[in-house]
């Protein structure tokens, strides 16, 4: 499948920034399902510098721009040929061990609750990959998708407790679940087509990576009950949505911002 | 100091000195050099205390005296610990070729609250990560010296070393004409040359090096400032820095200056809040994305902790076999790690002889020490480790040497000392001839962490 991303964010200030920098995770990898045809990261009058590709295989980008800003816009442009690999992150170049992945972070912290909901998911599991399995259905079930009930900062444990969330609360709690486990899994971000195509609100997506043995790392998206295919674009990951997150930013000397965020993934 | 019942030959003139010198005047001197201090400013905080923080540490005008045969073999080893280290700071940040061998548990690495998973794959220049090793000695025997602990991130305590000696030659000129003392006061003008051998390979002119503070309110601050003006840096704190483009910039009343390694005194977690916590403001945003792309260096190395762990310092003797092929000089002092059900058994057995710490801990807080504990605090201890036996390692109570020390009501007294000899490692590897001698004040007391009721003594090793 040929999928065209086109992904921007506005951020309008309500008083000059005297500087803005960010850390960009943008840029896709290629690997075994997917191929980068083009892509390209640009924002009037910001300077690009300092890359590198981190340890996970993902590219690190910064962004600077001296002030007085008032607004800028952050627009992601480009073509990915994917195909279906049941899930399974063949071909990605990278060399952090697995184990750095059973540490949890605050977002993912297991609770009591979690240990429990772990237990009655995965008694009787045959083997690592159904254990991985089980645990994504639970999270499906036991967190609805309801846009607006979490914030960015609300941890797996607080999600699980409410019953509700986004893509970003299904992965932490799946994350939590699968540490408390002890499976390695991690936070992958991309972008996700749709049919019926068009912009919607889950175009900018998030599941989790759990590390199964000899099979590597294998994608579950529990807000879609499914595991990655083609109709999925692979950015960037990290133990939790902010260390993954394709966006770190800092903005010296005003007062708030607004952001606006359009993402757009076609088929072509 | 004695050799049986012999006062060591090294220590033969400051003997005479001592029995030629007045109690009178030695109180004197005492007072004079306490006031010099207080005056320069060095107060240490005291965390744990409450109420006023800042105070004096003690100084003893005693110094401690090694011989120059027994510093070379000394230095031998230090140097020998600090490059082990480095290569396995290189290693676990690589290939960890040391894990896949077998000789240091995987978990123990990757798992590490130190291990930071930000760095893995980036290549340092030189391939150093800890620049500045302080390693934390004991002695037990004429030949027996023992490793305490290892520092890798950023030794305290290198201020004292050149104050102390400061304060000794204005007050005792005439004991540093009569013996031939190697001189510490060189190590500003070597650290300042180590920073400058590990330039990023992005640099192309004379490398610009800046210490970076958290600022004035830090317990250090007073040693972030000494060190600077003794290395004609600039001292600067996150908001002075920023990044643009390729390369971090130092705000100057000349307008914008490359910096190109920065002697950060500020802990991992608050360098730069977009890859790590976002809230500190005491970082510079995108100073790791300049770093990791070979535009700056700093010293130490981001994730350079999780080498001087004390679960890690277990197997420093193995890294020395492993990536040296050499046989280690300094011992390790025995370890039990009470996450193992064996050794736990035996902690738990044996707690009123050993001295107990945690995996994480530094300066002597948390710490028990079995033979000067009651019974309730040993049950209350054991409570601790079972609940999370992982976090701790034992060791046994060494017979530490003693040092003369001067005592308010007996004169010279023996008191028990450990020293903290600081190691640059740059595109050299140097040892300065001296370090911080740390001494327990108390009467018969093991811990001699500043916190904890410790003073400190100059070092002098003598020329042959």
């Amino acid at each position: 499948m040929r999928l065209s991303v086109r992904h921007s964010t506005l951020y309008q200030f309500d008083a000059p920034m005297r500087f803005v920098t960010q850390s960009h995770r943008l840029t896709p990898a290629s690997n075994g399902c997917q191929k980068v045809i083009d892509w390209q990261v640009s924002a009037e009058g910001a300077e690009f510098g300092a890359s590198f590709v981190d340890g996970a295989g993902d590219l690190i980008s910064t962004m600077t721009l001296q002030g007085p800003v008032e607004r800028i816009t952050v627009v992601v442009e480009g073509t990915v040929e994917t195909s279906s690999g049941d899930g399974i992150l063949r071909g990605h170049r990278e060399i952090v061990s697995p184990l750095v992945y059973l540490e949890a972070t605050h977002a993912t912290q297991p609770n009591r609750a979690m240990l429990d909901l772990r237990d009655l998911a995965v008694g009787g599991a045959d083997g690592p990959l159904d254990r991985a399995h089980r645990l994504a259905g639970a999270v499906a079930d036991a967190i609805a998708y309801t846009p607006g009930a979490t914030t960015p900062q609300t941890t797996a444990a607080e999600a699980l407790e409410l019953g509700q969330g986004v893509c970003q609360d299904h992965a932490h709690t799946l994350i939590a679940l699968a540490i408390a486990a002890e499976l390695p899994a991690r936070y992958v971000t991309g972008y996700l087509w749709t049919e019926g195509g068009g912009e919607t609100a889950e175009a900018s997506h998030a599941w989790a990576e759990i590390h199964v043995g000899r099979l590597g790392w294998i994608g579950f998206d529990p807000a879609n009950r499914c595991c990655p295919d083609e109709r999925y674009i692979r950015l960037g990951s990290g133990r939790d949505a902010r260390e993954a997150a394709p966006i770190r930013g800092v903005s010296r000397g005003g007062g708030g911002e607004a952001l606006d965020v359009s993402v757009v993934v076609a088929q072509q | 100091m004695y050799d049986g019942k012999q006062v060591r030959p090294a220590y033969r003139q400051l003997v005479d000195w001592v029995e030629s010198t007045s109690p009178e005047s030695l109180a004197q001197k005492k007072q004079e050099a306490e006031a010099l201090f207080r005056r320069i400013g060095i107060t240490f905080a005291v965390y744990g205390e409450g109420g006023d923080t800042e105070r004096l540490i003690p100084f003893d005008m005693m110094p401690r005296v090694f011989t120059e045969a027994e510093w070379r073999k000394l230095e031998r080893g230090v140097k020998q610990r600090a490059r082990a280290l480095n290569a396995f700071l290189y290693d676990v940040y690589h290939r960890a070729e040391i894990v896949r061998a077998g000789v240091v548990p995987a978990d123990l690495v990757f798992r590490n609250e130190a291990y930071e998973p930000a760095v893995v794959g980036i290549e340092p220049p030189g391939r150093v990560y800890s620049h500045i090793v302080g390693i934390d000695i004991v002695r037990t025997g004429p030949e027996d010296f023992f490793v305490l602990e290892d520092n890798c991130r950023t030794p305290s305590g290198v201020s004292y070393m050149l104050e102390n000696r400061e304060i000794m030659m204005r007050m005792f000129p005439e004991l540093f004409r009569s013996s031939r003392i190697l001189p510490v006061d060189d190590y500003p003008q070597r650290l300042r040359r180590t920073l400058a051998s590990v330039a990023p390979r992005k640099c192309d002119g004379e490398p610009v090096s800046v210490i970076l503070s958290p600022g004035s309110f830090n317990s250090a601050y007073y040693e972030h400032s000494f060190l600077a003006d003794q290395m004609g840096i600039e001292i600067v704190e996150g908001q002075d820095l920023f990044v643009q483009g390729e390369f971090v910039y130092m705000r100057t009343t000349e307008g914008p200056r490359r910096v190109d390694v920065i002697y950060r005194r500020i802990d991992d977690s608050f360098l730069d809040p977009l890859c790590f916590r976002p809230d500190s403001m005491l970082g510079v945003p995108g100073l790791m994305n300049v770093y990791r792309s070979g535009g700056v260096t700093i010293c130490s190395a981001p994730g350079a902790g999780v080498a001087d762990d004390k679960a890690i310092y277990i197997y420093v003797p193995d890294m020395i076999r492993f990536y040296l092929g050499e046989t280690p000089i300094l011992k390790n002092v025995q370890t039990w790690k009470c996450g193992d059900p064996s050794d736990r058994k035996y902690v738990l057995e044996n707690l009123k002889d050993l001295v107990v710490k945690e995996v994480h801990g530094s300066g002597g807080y948390g710490m028990l020490v079995g033979p000067k504990s009651t019974k309730e605090q040993i049950d209350a201890y054991a409570e601790r480790i079972k609940a999370d036996p992982g976090d701790f390692i034992a060791q046994p109570t060494l017979a530490l040497s003693t040092c003369p020390t001067f005592e308010d009501s007996e004169g010279l007294a023996p008191r028990h000392v450990d020293l903290r000899p600081f190691c640059l490692v740059g595109q050299e590897v140097h040892l300065c001839a001296g370090g911080l001698t740390r001494v327990a004040l108390k009467e018969g007391s093991l811990v001699v962490n500043s916190s904890q009721g410790g003073g400190v003594k100059d070092t002098w090793v003598l020329a042959d």
